[in-house]
């Protein structure tokens, strides 16, 4: 075999792999056929490392229409004929080499993939990494991927709802990049991504193919990088007005019975769109390339299968319906163009006029080798877990008040409004409950409900055990929705891992995707749909295995969702849920890292407990008893309260409230299963009653009003100074 | 009556407009594509908010040779109603039905967020529901609504009282601080000099029902309904 290694790494596949494609096929590939396989063997389309893992993960529910990996996204089934479609996706990659453009064609890429099911788009989400904005790099960074999705999304006129960014070292020269999309459509209007029919037509739709991005699902999302510059120009650049034409174009054929399929070009272009349609409909297709429009002279057959050029659309179009078809795009002065057509063959083949360039039976496209393999707990875990609190000193009281502020202003806790401003969060007059709360909530317009969404994820905590923060991720992300007065529905992931060739990365990603299976199982949540971006390492250092869960929920009755603000002076403020001061729950805490530089330790959790905290919480918020709800996650208990004051410009005042143990856990402590809510007196038997119901523990913890937050004995600030660390914290990076 | 919502491509509030006027005022209400030209069944016509043509150039510049902008200017010079949201706005400022121009925002970053406007001119078709000197609250989102027009324009617009919504803080004070994006004179909105065309950054259609936060746009929309 004279294969070069240097044209193996470049679609990064390895000897091994190619010998078993010419086994497979009996032959050598052609040029086209190894760049096809590259692309859908890739870990970004192919999940070679993660899919044997990924099938523990509840898929099924009552609710759910589709599995993951059948359609382009998920679909949830919410009543009144109407289904969310959800799905997240990772740019990491591309967003590390040109910031703007990589978050912006992330956020174009997430959106395809709902419409493309005839979902109409209604809110977006980012989940962002990045390292420490004391560094330049970092600012640019995040400057530019929050500029980028801003631009993107704005233009399309899809609400972004925030999500969540966090700062840590490990990300510096990997910063992560997670775009979530959520659409609603009607049940009946749902569109397959499926090529089939023999003699139906392929379609090409939007923007002309150039030259961009280039090997972009085998190379940038399935290797680490070392030379960014020079992988400049593979990063795709975004033109989300011909997006949103796509859109409108695309929803307005959603409604008729003209196109048998649609799908979306992203990650390895035209080669996996219509592979994977064609796979699904159980057929082949035949494309000649000569008929694909062109941005430039002279591309190759090679070029155009890989090309990833953005706003680009595959729809299948049922035979005698071209030109009412076509009828459409002309209106919204899009370009389409028949390129091929369905075949029954089952054979994927590629023509460039009358030669055969690529030949290859579509299921070995796609079914790459899957790798599983056996690996040990590594030893460097042991140590970071085998922490002792004792060696490091507690708080006095006199020190808590300046480290309350201090972690109020730290980038991790201080108020987002410098990120989500710049993001429009109320087109479409659904937003009852803007950014910046646990979670965003949407009215669906025509009917009672309104839906929750969150994104969660902690890497320190994965970092320290990740089978427990697994688990963590989707009790937190379900938390918040609960705080917000919804019932969790469904889940999309997306797992942010380094390198999973190497044992200790793929034990995080084994351990991970076990924990989160067993919260999911717990708390009754399926997966929907979800992404993997593994290789995210430079030089041998992995980021924090961060899984990020996305999740939307059901509020029955619009008028009683919930917000995290205190709403009324004279409220009385419980804690619910676990109230016990553990000294252990200060490991892996924000607290910890700031204050002693430590990232040590290892969270835990109580799953029961967690899933009847929830029902306890959603239950006082339908029988409209709480005012508030909010989660205490990084900051723990101390800057929960603080938060709860500064979202509602009321103060906090603690006159009895004996704090045991350690000051700095029972402060500072990120144990979980906790919810802070603020209820009127009269009203607050029942809440207690309600707690004892579902087995909360209940604890008060004093009242809201006046301009400071005291907790007496401990902390005397004012309102006005809080508020100034904390909404400057991060905006003054900005 | 009839309102008109004109639809290019790249429009986006296109269908809050549709819902606040439709489904919240009970109002008759149809989309006009760009391309229309016969404007004879409408009684306004509103140029809502978006990304009329990706922004690409400048926001509008594009817009205001389609084929539906020969008609408005008619349609202006028959006195009738014409209002432009946002996007809106900055098309009848690049087609000339307004003085001035939309420039990026001071601080270079998009701005989404609430803001309080005091009605500047109660007189008009548009505002004759506020009271004077009310303050609104609304919703703003926009990278380019720094208002700038020269000195003399500016003068005229004051004099002539065409300023009709100015970015102010809770209490109506006009003050730097309540200003989101830098525009001169703390400029929100104005109408032309015969007050038949009023263009505003700001969203009413997006406070139009407590739930969303306020429903203080209704007001310009109740506005414009007594008037006809």
């Amino acid at each position: 075999m004279s294969i070069s290694k240097e044209i193996l790494d470049k679609i990064a596949l390895s000897r091994r792999e190619y010998q078993l494609i010419v086994e497979r096929l009996g032959r050598e590939p052609s040029e086209v056929e190894l760049g096809m396989f590259g692309s859908l063997w890739s870990e970004h389309c192919g999940y070679k490392h993660s899919k044997a893992l990924l099938k523990h993960l509840p898929l099924g529910g009552q609710r759910v229409m589709v599995r993951p990996g059948e359609e382009n996204a998920g679909v949830v089934d919410i009543g009144d004929g109407l289904v969310l479609v959800m799905k997240i996706e990772s740019h990491n990659h591309p967003s590390a080499i040109e910031p703007y453009q990589g978050a912006a064609t992330g956020v174009g890429g997430i959106v395809r993939d709902i419409f493309t099911m005839g979902a109409r788009p209604i809110a977006l989400l980012n989940s962002l990494r990045f390292g420490p904005l004391s560094d330049l790099h970092n600012r640019y960074l995040f400057g530019g991927v929050v500029g980028g999705i801003a631009s993107y999304g704005n233009c399309l006129g899809i609400p972004d709802m925030g999500g969540e960014v966090f700062f840590a070292d490990c990300y510096s020269a990997n910063p992560l990049v997670n775009a979530l999309c959520l659409g609603v459509a009607e049940g009946k209007n749902l569109v397959k991504a499926r090529a089939y029919g023999e003699g139906n037509l392929l379609m090409l739709v939007g923007a002309d193919t150039g030259r961009d991005g280039l090997h972009g699902a085998s190379g940038l999302a399935s290797r680490t990088f070392e030379e960014e510059r020079e992988l400049r120009p593979t990063v795709q650049v975004g033109n989300p007005f011909l997006e949103k034409l796509l859109i409108e174009a695309c929803l307005e054929l959603a409604e008729t019975d003209w196109i048998a399929g649609m799908q979306d070009l992203g990650a390895a272009g035209l080669t996996s769109a219509a592979v994977e349609s064609a796979a699904r409909g159980k057929g082949g297709i035949e494309i000649d390339v000569l008929k694909v429009p062109r941005r430039e002279k002279g591309m190759t057959p090679y070029e155009v299968m890989l090309s990833e050029s953005q706003e680009r659309m595959l729809v299948i179009v049922k035979k005698g319906y071209q030109d009412k078809v076509r009828a459409v795009f002309d209106h919204w002065e899009l370009h389409s163009d028949v390129i091929g057509q369905v075949t029954v063959d089952g054979l994927a083949r590629i023509k460039e006029g009358e030669k055969v360039v690529a030949e290859v039976p579509m299921n070995l496209l796609t079914s790459p080798p899957l790798y599983r393999r056996r690996v040990k707990k590594p030893r460097w875990l042991d140590e970071l877990q085998s922490f002792n609190v004792t060696s490091v000193p507690d708080l006095s009281p006199r020190e808590v008040g300046p480290v309350l502020l201090r972690l109020l202003a730290s980038p991790n806790i201080a108020s987002r409004h410098s990120v989500y401003r710049q993001y429009d969060h109320q087109v479409g007059d659904n937003a009852v409950v803007l950014p910046g709360n646990d979670a965003a909530v949407l009215r669906l317009k025509g009917t009672k409900k309104a839906i929750s969404l969150t994104t969660d994820g902690n890497g320190r905590y994965c970092y320290l055990n990740p089978y427990v923060s697994g688990a963590i991720t989707v009790a937190e992300a379900a938390r918040n929705s609960a705080c917000s007065g919804a019932q969790p529905l469904a889940i999309t992931d997306c797992l942010n891992l380094g390198n999973p060739e190497r044992d200790d990365i793929y034990y995080q990603l084994k351990e991970c995707i076990a924990g989160m299976a067993r919260a999911c199982r717990k708390l009754r949540i399926p997966v929907i749909s979800g992404n993997v971006s593994l290789y995210n390492e430079t030089r041998d250092e992995a980021i924090y295995p961060t899984p990020v869960v996305g999740m939307v929920g059901l509020i029955e009755d619009v008028t009683r969702h919930c917000a995290s603000g205190f709403k009324e002076e004279g409220d009385l403020v419980f804690l619910l849920g676990d109230n016990r001061t553990v000294d252990s729950s200060l490991g892996g805490s924000e607290y910890l890292e700031l204050v002693h530089s430590l990232v040590k330790g290892s969270p835990s959790i109580d799953l029961d407990l967690e899933k009847r905290l929830h029902r306890c919480c959603l239950e006082a918020i339908k029988r409209g008893i709480i005012n508030s709800a909010h989660d205490c996650s990084e900051g723990g208990l101390a800057v929960s309260l603080a938060e709860s004051c500064l979202l509602g410009g009321l103060g906090f005042n603690s006159r009895s409230w004996n704090l045991e143990g350690r000051l700095d856990a029972a402060l500072f402590g990120e144990a979980q299963s906790r919810i802070v809510v603020s209820v009127a007196p009269k009203l607050a038997a029942k809440l207690e009653a309600i707690a004892s119901k579902w087995q909360v523990p209940v604890r008060k913890l004093g009242v809201v009003g006046g301009g400071r937050f005291i907790i007496e004995g401990y902390i005397d600030l004012s309102l006005e100074e809080a508020r100034e660390v904390w909404w400057g914290g991060l905006e003054k990076y900005q | 009556m009839k309102f008109g919502i004109v639809v290019f491509p790249g429009t986006w509030s296109d269908r809050d407009c549709y819902y606040a006027l439709n489904d919240v005022l009970g109002q008759e209400v149809d989309y006009i594509w760009h391309k229309e030209t016969d404007l004879s069944k409408y009684d306004c016509i509103i140029l809502p908010g978006g990304f009329s043509y990706g922004d690409y150039l400048r926001p509008g510049a594009i817009a205001r040779f389609s084929p539906v902008m020969a008609s408005i200017e008619r349609f202006v010079c028959q006195d009738r109603l014409v209002i432009g949201i946002c996007n809106g706005f900055q098309v009848l400022c690049e087609a000339g039905l307004l003085p001035g121009a939309l420039l990026r925002n001071d601080h270079l970053q998009y701005r989404c967020q609430r803001v309080q406007l005091k009605v500047e001119n109660n007189s008009s078709p548009f505002t004759s529901q506020c009271k004077g000197e009310q303050v609104l609250r609304m919703p703003i989102s926009h990278y380019e609504g720094r208002y700038y027009a020269d000195d003399v324009t500016l003068a005229e617009l004051e004099a002539n009282n065409c300023v009709v919504f100015r970015y102010s803080t809770s209490t109506g004070d006009i003050t730097e601080a309540a200003n989101p994006n830098g525009s001169l004179h703390n400029i929100a909105g104005i109408i032309n000099k015969k007050g038949n065309v009023l263009g505003m950054m700001p969203h009413p259609e997006r406070a139009c029902e407590p739930i969303l936060g306020s429903n203080d746009g209704n007001l310009i929309w109740e506005s414009i309904v007594v008037h006809l």
